[in-house]
C-alpha cells in the first residue's frame, strides 16, 4: 500500500503544470464553439434585439404620432369652435345692425308718410278754403249788388259786372285786410 | 481505483492532486477532454436551436437562451467595454461565459461530476492563447505598438521618479501575471471545490466502512457536509464563469481605452 502510494505520488504531475494536449484541445474547442455560435446563432439574437427595439420604438413613434394627430385635431376643433363663435357673434351684430337700420328706415318712411299726409291735408284745406273764399266772394258780391239794387231800385247787376265795381271793392277789402 | 485502495487497507488516504489525473478512457483520451468536446456540443446545440426559434415574444426555452446571451452581452460586455464599442466582442464574451459555465457545472452533474477547468490547461488555453493575444492585438490596432505598450505601462498623472518603480511592476503584472491569474482563478476554485467534495465524500465512505462502530454514524455528517459544499460549489461555479468572462471583457476594455 505504502509502495503504491509512493509510486502514485511520483507519477502525479503537479496540477499547475498544464497538459499541452489539453491546452490545444481547449483552444480548438473554444474557437470552434465561437465560430459556430458567431456564424449560426448570435446573428439571430442580434437581429432579434434589433427587431424588438424597432418594434418598441415603432410603437412609441406610433403613439407619439397618434398623440400629435389628436392634438392637431383638438386644435383644429378649438379653432373651428372659436371661428364659429366669432361667426355667430358677427351674425348677431349684423342682425342687430340691420334691425336698427330697418327700424330707422321704417321710422323715416313713416315720418315721410306723415309729412306727406299732413302736406296733402294742408293743401286740400288750402284749396277748400280758396274755393270757399271764391264762392263766398261771389255770393257776397251778388248779395251786395242785389241789396244795393233794392236800395237804388233798379238793377245794377249789369252795370256792376261791366264796371267790375264789386270786384274792385272786394279787392280793396282784401288789400286792406292784407295790409293789416 | 480509490475504492480499490480502500478495500485493500484500513488506512485513510486523503485524496490529492493525483485524483484529478484520471486514466485515459481510450487512445490517450481522458475524461476532461471528452467533457470539453461534450460542452461544445451542448452549448452549440443550445444556442443554435434557440436561435432558430427566436421570436419577439419568447417561449420558455428561447427566454433562457436569451437571458444567457443578454447577460453576457449587456451585463458583461456592454458594462465593461462601453456601449459604443462592445458589439464586436459580444460573441467572444458570451461564448466564453457559457463555455466556462457549462464546463464548471459539469462538476455537479451526476455521472459526469468533474469540473473540466480543474485541469489548468483549459483555462490557460482561454486566457493565454485567446484573451492575452486579443488584448495585445486590440491595443496595437487601436494605439499602435508603442502607444499600446505606453498605454498599459505608464499610468497617466504619475510623477516621473515614481515611474521608475511603477513601470516594471506594471509590466510584470500586465504582461506576465494577468493571463496566469486569469486562468488560475477559475482553475483554483474548481480544483479546490472538487477536492473538498472528494474529501468529504470519501471520508464519509471511509468512516462508514472502516471506522470502528461508534464512529460510523459520523459518516453521515461528512456526507451532509459534502451536500452543503455542493451547493456552495454551484454558486462558485457560476460566479467563476462570470468572473472569467468579466475579466476578459475588462482586458479588452483596457486595451481599447486611452487612459485606463
Amino acid at each position: 500500500m505504502v509502495n503504491t502510494a509512493i509510486v502514485l505520488a511520483a507519477e502525479e504531475p503537479s496540477p499547475i503544470i498544464p497538459h499541452v494536449s489539453e491546452m490545444i484541445l481547449g483552444l480548438v474547442a473554444f474557437l470552434l464553439l465561437l465560430w459556430v455560435l458567431q456564424k449560426f446563432a448570435f446573428p439571430r439574437f442580434e437581429a432579434l434585439y434589433k427587431e424588438r427595439t424597432e418594434k418598441i420604438e415603432g410603437g412609441i413613434k406610433k403613439a407619439e404620432e397618434a398623440q400629435a394627430k389628436a392634438e392637431e385635431a383638438l386644435e383644429t376643433y378649438q379653432a373651428q369652435l372659436a371661428e364659429a363663435r366669432a361667426e355667430s357673434a358677427r351674425i348677431r351684430d349684423d342682425a342687430r345692425l340691420e334691425a336698427e337700420q330697418i327700424k330707422e328706415e321704417l321710422r323715416a318712411q313713416a315720418q315721410d308718410e306723415a309729412a306727406r299726409i299732413v302736406a296733402a291735408g294742408r293743401s286740400q284745406l288750402e284749396a277748400q278754403r280758396a274755393q270757399i273764399v271764391a264762392e263766398l266772394r261771389a255770393d257776397l258780391g251778388r248779395h251786395a249788388v242785389e241789396l244795393a239794387s233794392r236800395v237804388v231800385g233798379e238793377s245794377l247787376e249789369d252795370e256792376a259786372r261791366r264796371r267790375g265795381t264789386v270786384d274792385r271793392f272786394l279787392d280793396d277789402l282784401d288789400s286792406v285786410s292784407a295790409r293789416n | 481505483m480509490r475504492a480499490l485502495w480502500l478495500a485493500e487497507g484500513g488506512e485513510f488516504v486523503p485524496p490529492g492532486a493525483g485524483d484529478f489525473n484520471l486514466p485515459p478512457i481510450f487512445l490517450g483520451i481522458t475524461k476532461p477532454m471528452l467533457l470539453v468536446v461534450l460542452s461544445v456540443v451542448i452549448i452549440a446545440l443550445f444556442f443554435v436551436m434557440a436561435s432558430r426559434r427566436l421570436s419577439v415574444v419568447p417561449s420558455r426555452f428561447t427566454f433562457v437562451a436569451e437571458s444567457v446571451y443578454d447577460f453576457g452581452r449587456n451585463n458583461i460586455a456592454r458594462e465593461l467595454i462601453g456601449s459604443k464599442e462592445f458589439r464586436p466582442y459580444v460573441p467572444l464574451i458570451v461564448t466564453m461565459f457559457s463555455f466556462v459555465l457549462v464546463n464548471n457545472i459539469f462538476g455537479l452533474i451526476p455521472v459526469i461530476q468533474f469540473p473540466t477547468f480543474s485541469h489548468i490547461g483549459f483555462p490557460l488555453a482561454l486566457s493565454l492563447l485567446v484573451v492575452y493575444p486579443l488584448w495585445h492585438y486590440i491595443g496595437i490596432r487601436r494605439h499602435g505598438f508603442a502607444g499600446h505598450i505606453k498605454n498599459q505601462l505608464v499610468p497617466p498623472g504619475v510623477p516621473k521618479p515614481v515611474l521608475v518603480l511603477l513601470v516594471p511592476v506594471e509590466a510584470f503584472v500586465k504582461f506576465f501575471m494577468n493571463p496566469l491569474t486569469h486562468a488560475i482563478r477559475v482553475f483554483a476554485a474548481m480544483f479546490a471545490g472538487h477536492l473538498i467534495l472528494i474529501v468529504f465524500t470519501l471520508a464519509g465512505q471511509y468512516l462508514l466502512l472502516e471506522a470502528s462502530g461508534p464512529l460510523k454514524p459520523v459518516s453521515l455528517v461528512s456526507w451532509a457536509f459534502a451536500i452543503a459544499m455542493t451547493f456552495v460549489e454551484a454558486l462558485i461555479q457560476v460566479l467563476q464563469a462570470y468572473i472569467f468572462a468579466l475579466l476578459a471583457a475588462n482586458y479588452i476594455s483596457a486595451a481599447l481605452s486611452t487612459d485606463h
